[in-house]
């Protein structure tokens, strides 16, 4: 399997240097750490909103670090849990006084990390709330986590928590915000062909020429069927499908939604999925407040993609319209 | 209480009874993780107690509970994964017992905390086909050999030994429901769990250290109500007793 890295073992520490290289304005990197900081971290005034998981997924979750999003984002190696030492020097670095929201993607090793570094926190007084994403609708307890999976749907809690935190909103409110996000978020995704971690070198798993999976997770983790290659639109069909079943919207709910890239498939065909998604929501008499298409929250160089919807109230569309400026994500006023 | 050097003394020699073990017993662990994980745990704690052993020949610290809390960080920081917090984390939040030092009372205390903590963090009970298998009828028998029954710390800890070995057995027939393992459903059964076992190991170190310390300095120490007078700890050690 060709692969643009060096030694497999240095691939997260060089990616990180090559982040901070391309982003010097924006990012920092904490001494003999993992963890990437907004350069003017803590923020004064401001509670912090931070984030972590296995690298792998970029622009997830370093891509949001700055203003009106993450403060902190902490990688562990790839698909694997930043250790919970390392989550304690990113949530003391980002903590001015005024707590931390702690963003977490529901998998046992991080749920397990993140809590034990909140416990040593907790120890040091810092004030610190998690909430924990669990947006793939496709399955209930998997390979890595004990009930549903958190994908794609996270960007969206960074984006609301950090722009409530941005605004001054305080850790409770900040983390209701958050809340109320993942009550509303759905996500399903789907795999053409395997994504390959560097350490490995071959594929995570096998998937037929003609064959894709539905509901895969973001490792390469199963999902919940194998089935015939379909066209663009019937993909789209049954993924948008199992989302709005699950949400269960009633009419006029107007919704953002994001066609995914899951790290190997062109733009051009994240498109042609969007264009099926629109229609879909408007046959369900929902309304499309925004669309985001794009490599948000990717596995590797797995082709394929999610579909995720989030039904938006007043406050939501105000925190999502709210400036953002990060290497990843940026929002105008 | 006794003085914090011989306290110290103590620590370094059970983290290197337990790192030694988990090198002996880390292809083992492997194995049996293979079969049901990720193949990973016995790597994992291997590096992580090696790691242990470095911070605490590092470290003049006497203070029993900041070593024992120096202890669970490596772990925290070396071993990753859902082992490191679970055994790591655990450690770190139950060594505030040991803030008045270690006696009797607290390893008790101590050992009540950790488990507390696992279940908490991992979510599982008994039954579920993980470390807690073990750990809970070993301390649970711990803390009655101590209070009920009365038994010397020694005494009472080859029983919590014993009864982590039944623990241990007891997972091979079960189905697991917690941990990476639970995704195999029925297959998980007929494979022994390693952190069930990775934990039996680790008690068996520790008895084998406390064996060999309490015909030392500890157990003569008179200030401490609860341990134990020679003729007690004859009849508790692990080959005398039951």
């Amino acid at each position: 399997m060709k692969k643009l890295i060096n030694d497999p073992s240095d691939v997260v520490d060089e990616m990180l240097e090559g982040m901070v290289s391309a982003h010097p304005e924006r990012l920092r990197r904490l001494d003999g750490t993992e963890v990437l900081v907004r350069t003017d971290a803590p923020v004064d005034g401001k509670v912090g909103v931070v984030s972590g998981g296995g690298s792998g997924h970029e622009p997830t979750h370093a891509g949001y670090l700055g203003e009106g999003m993450l403060d902190g984002a902490a990688a562990g190696e790839i698909f694997t849990s930043p250790t919970a030492d390392q989550l304690e020097a990113m949530i003391q670095a980002c903590d001015a006084g005024e707590g931390v929201l702690v963003v977490v993607k529901n998998y046992e090793g991080d749920v397990m990390n993140f809590d034990t570094a909140a416990e040593m926190v907790e120890m040091e007084d810092v004030d610190v709330r998690q909430v924990v994403v669990n947006d793939d609708v496709a399955v209930e307890d998997s390979l890595y986590t004990s009930g549903r999976r958190g994908v794609c749907g996270t960007i969206l809690v960074h984006k609301v928590a950090g722009a409530a935190a941005a605004r001054g909103d305080d850790l409770d409110q900040i983390a209701e915000h958050a809340e109320g996000v993942i009550e509303n978020v759905g996500t399903m995704g789907t795999a053409l062909t395997s994504c390959t971690t560097p350490e490995k070198g071959e594929p995570t798993f096998d998937l037929g020429e003609d064959e894709i999976e539905l509901g895969i997770g973001i490792h390469g983790e199963p999902g919940t069927e194998r089935v015939e290659q379909m066209p663009a639109d019937d993909v789209a069909d049954h993924l948008t499908e199992a989302v709005l079943d699950d949400l269960g919207l009633a009419a006029g709910t107007e919704v953002l939604t994001i066609v995914n890239g899951m790290g190997g498939t062109p733009l051009s065909e994240l498109f042609v999925v969007q264009r099926r998604v629109d229609q879909l929501i408007e046959e369900h008499d929902l309304e499309v407040w925004d669309a985001w298409v794009g490599d948000y929250m990717t596995s590797l160089d797995m082709e394929g993609c999610s579909i995720t919807v989030c039904a938006l109230d007043d406050e939501r569309k105000e925190l999502l319209a709210a400036p953002a400026d990060t290497p990843a994500l940026t929002v105008r006023e | 209480m006794v003085e914090e050097s011989i306290q110290r003394e103590a620590i370094e020699a059970a983290v290197h009874a337990v790192a030694e073990r988990i090198e002996a017993e880390k292809t083992y662990l492997t194995e049996l993780d293979s079969a049901i994980g990720d193949a990973d745990h016995g790597a994992n704690l291997h590096r992580g107690m090696q790691a242990v052993v470095e911070a605490i020949e590092d470290t003049d610290e006497e203070d029993p509970a900041a070593l024992v809390k120096l202890v669970g960080r490596t772990l925290v920081s070396e071993v990753g994964g859902a082992a490191g917090p679970l055994y790591g984390g655990s450690i770190m939040s139950a060594s505030t017992e040991f803030a008045e030092g270690i006696d009797t009372a607290s390893t008790v205390a101590f050992a009540e905390a950790y488990l507390a903590k696992v279940e908490d963090r991992g979510g599982a009970t008994v039954g579920d086909k993980t470390m807690v298998d073990a750990l809970t009828p070993a301390v649970h028998t711990y803390k009655k050999s101590i209070e009920q029954d009365e038994l010397p710390p020694l005494a009472a800890l080859a029983k919590a030994v014993d009864a982590a070995e039944r623990g241990v057995a007891f997972t091979t027939p079960i189905r697991a429901s917690k941990g990476r393992a639970s995704y195999l459903g029925w297959r998980s059964v007929g494979h022994q769990d390693p952190g069930a076992t990775s934990t039996l190991y680790c008690l068996e170190a520790i008895l084998d250290v406390a064996t060999e310390y309490l015909d030392g300095e500890i157990d003569r120490d008179a200030t401490s109500p609860t341990v134990p007078d020679e003729s007690a700890e004859a009849d508790g050690s692990p080959e005398g007793e039951e």
